[in-house]
């Protein structure tokens, strides 16, 4: 790496300090351990003042609908006494359009409190809408960095779609090609403008994210005398499972089982610039759901907010072809046309409320919105010229970046479970691989372990054990 | 799918660009950030091989040619200086035609979901006569690949 790249990620925890306007070192127990808990609260806003802080700036309280149609289009194919009854909650009803604005709500709120001038976040997704929107609201300045396009300056339709909306809230798009080094270089920004870190895996944005579980744990008792039997995610870094999983069990509905659904893109490297557009996904997808599950710490703060593995009780991965049928299916028989990430797990939705018995409620946690570049024409078409085949047929012969295959009957839809214990086992190989070498995990690091990755200390001893004998 | 695309819907075609930019035009600039040998370490060789560009927008500073040297002040105040890439860049990603192979999605499930219904209307033993595939509900499968892929540019696979 270049001198100039080694230079900015030297001054890396500086950096952050300053632009998070807060000190994870405070909550760090040892090289395994920190306090999750304390450094989830250290902003000291209750969940009524997050929802408070949300409600002011237009966000949240969003319209949770029940989908009788997919339901009974599910029970067409269940077996008898099967399929579950399913709801959606219509995040795209937000400002920006996603149930990110409640994520970037609570950041630019502090940042606006804290006195920066402005706000700096890397995200090709909405988040980034959501960020130029809350900043634009605030009256903050706001750069987003964003990964557009590859070397050829080709990107897919659906990152120009934020790069436009982006720079339709005002907010400055510094737009690259395709790279890993987009990090260094908004810590680079970061340091040159003294604005605010606004990370998508801070405790700030996280927390944002708590008031959807509170709502759809109100909403569903409300209307159905309970709060849901199973919540379906979209998964990508781990916030959107994290939030709402706290959320809901903070509002007391411990019983909720958590399912997230990525879609699946195993084969294509994320840092390639010759897969970059045989993606047709930009978000939900296995490239960010599988890495930032195993290893949380990798993102751009010292401590992950996001640390899905706590919260999951089972992992779904759908092909693409699957989530292009469902966001047809959505648009046609429920007359919501929806952008893509939701989708993914309204797949994953249809898959498991098959299985499931009838007085089961599945809430899939998410809509966001679409239009131009971001709709699913838009993306097949595009996925065309780039050469990907798109055909009708069985979604298990779909290959991601070489075959899209649309499914042609509901029957087809079917999620595969991820084996939890390979990715858990995976984080605490990660965890360990982490500390100094030589060092040996005492029982408060088990117990971490074992709160991390939602088992129990003798399943993470039993995992040391078996890696240390690999 | 590029800033200055080959549109292939009609009516969405971009107007001529200008070739120049004077003092106070919107533009957009081009800069490379990193070269090749510049670049992070472990990058498929694909991506290790090109540069590093940006493009920024922003009001330019002083009158400039296509592939000049300007300097833009950018929505943020910033100011950046690189290569004039678009006069007044503008947006051309769209819908494009229709996906076949989901034309006739809408029309076989309304017609499947209504079917079901009338079944159900003629409530001949209920829901326990009607459906699909017994014994076939579940999720398929196990397991499979774990998805690859690391954020930072590594392979990160489930091992």
């Amino acid at each position: 790496m270049s001198g100039r790249l080694d230079a900015v990620l030297a001054r890396r925890g500086e950096i952050m300090r300053r632009a998070l306007g807060m000190d994870y070192a405070a909550f760090e127990q040892s090289p395994i351990a920190f306090d999750y808990e304390a450094m989830m609260t250290a902003h000291g806003y209750s969940l009524r003042e997050i929802a408070a802080i949300q409600t002011r700036a237009g966000v949240g309280n969003t319209p949770l609908l029940e989908l009788r149609n997919l339901t009974d289009l599910v029970r067409s194919v269940s077996a008898p006494g099967r399929g579950a009854r399913l709801f959606v909650k219509d995040e795209a009803a937000n400002p920006a359009g996603a149930f990110k604005d409640r994520r970037a709500s609570i950041s630019i709120h502090l940042a606006h409190e804290k006195g920066y001038a402005g706000v700096i976040a890397a995200t090709s997704g909405n988040y980034g809408a959501a960020v130029s929107s809350q900043a634009a609201r605030y009256g903050l300045k706001c750069i987003i960095c964003q990964e557009t396009f590859d070397s050829r300056h080709i990107g897919q339709p659906e990152i120009l779609e934020k790069s436009r909306v982006c720079e339709a809230y005002g907010a400055e798009v510094v737009q690259m090609s395709v790279g890993p080094e987009l990090f260094p270089l908004m810590l680079e920004l970061l340091d040159e403008t003294g604005y605010f870190a606004a990370s998508l895996y801070s405790p700030f944005g996280v927390s944002g994210i708590e008031t959807l579980g509170l709502e759809i744990a109100e909403e569903m008792t409300a209307l159905t005398g309970a709060p849901p039997t199973h919540c379906v995610v979209t998964h990508a870094g781990g916030g959107n499972t994290t939030g709402t999983a706290r959320g809901l069990k903070r509002a007391g509905a411990t019983e909720t089982q958590i399912v997230s659904v990525s879609v699946d893109l195993s084969g294509l490297h994320m840092a390639s610039d010759a897969d970059f557009n045989r993606k047709s996904f930009t978000t939900g997808h296995t490239g960010f759901g599988v890495p930032f599950a195993t290893w949380p710490d990798r993102a751009d703060v010292p401590r992950n907010a996001a640390r899905s593995l706590r919260y999951m009780d089972r992992y779904l991965t759908v092909s693409q072809g699957e989530v292009f049928w469902a966001t047809e299916a959505m648009s046609k028989i429920e007359g919501l046309e929806r952008g893509p990430a939701g989708n993914t797990a309204i797949a994953g939705a249809i898959s498991l409320a098959r299985e499931l018995p009838r007085a089961a409620t599945v809430v899939v946690q998410e809509t966001e919105y679409t239009g131009a570049g971001k709709h699913h024409w838009s993306q097949l078409n595009f996925a065309r010229e780039m050469g990907v085949e798109v055909r009708a047929g069985d979604p298990a012969e779909n290959v991601p970046g070489r075959v899209i295959v649309i499914p042609e009957r509901v029957e087809q839809i079917r999620a595969k479970d991820m084996d939890l214990g390979r990715l858990r086992r995976s984080y605490v190989r990660h965890a360990l691989k982490s500390v100094p070498a030589g060092y040996v995990p005492t029982d408060d690091d088990i117990a971490f372990l074992a709160a991390d990755t939602k088992t129990d200390a003798a399943t993470v001893e039993a995992t040391i054990a078996e890696l240390e004998e690999a | 799918m590029s800033a200055s695309p080959m549109p292939s819907t009609p009516g969405s075609s971009p107007p001529r660009a200008a070739l120049r930019c004077e003092i106070g035009d919107w533009v957009e600039v081009e800069r490379i950030l990193l070269k090749p040998e510049e670049r992070a370490v472990g990058l498929p060789p694909e991506t290790a091989s090109k540069p590093l560009k940006m493009w920024v927008k922003g009001f330019a500073q002083g009158a400039a040619d296509m592939g000049g040297e300007v300097t833009v002040e950018t929505m943020s105040g910033r100011l950046v200086s690189g290569r004039l890439f678009a006069v007044n860049p503008g947006y051309f990603h769209t819908f494009g035609r229709p996906i076949p192979e989901l034309a006739r999605v809408g029309r076989d499930l309304r017609a499947q979901v209504a079917q079901y219904r009338a079944t159900l209307a003629a409530g001949e033993g209920g829901v326990a006569g009607e459906g699909g595939v017994a014994g076939e509900g579940g999720v398929a499968g196990q397991g499979g690949s774990a998805g690859d892929g690391g954020a930072a540019g590594e392979k990160d696979g489930v091992r």
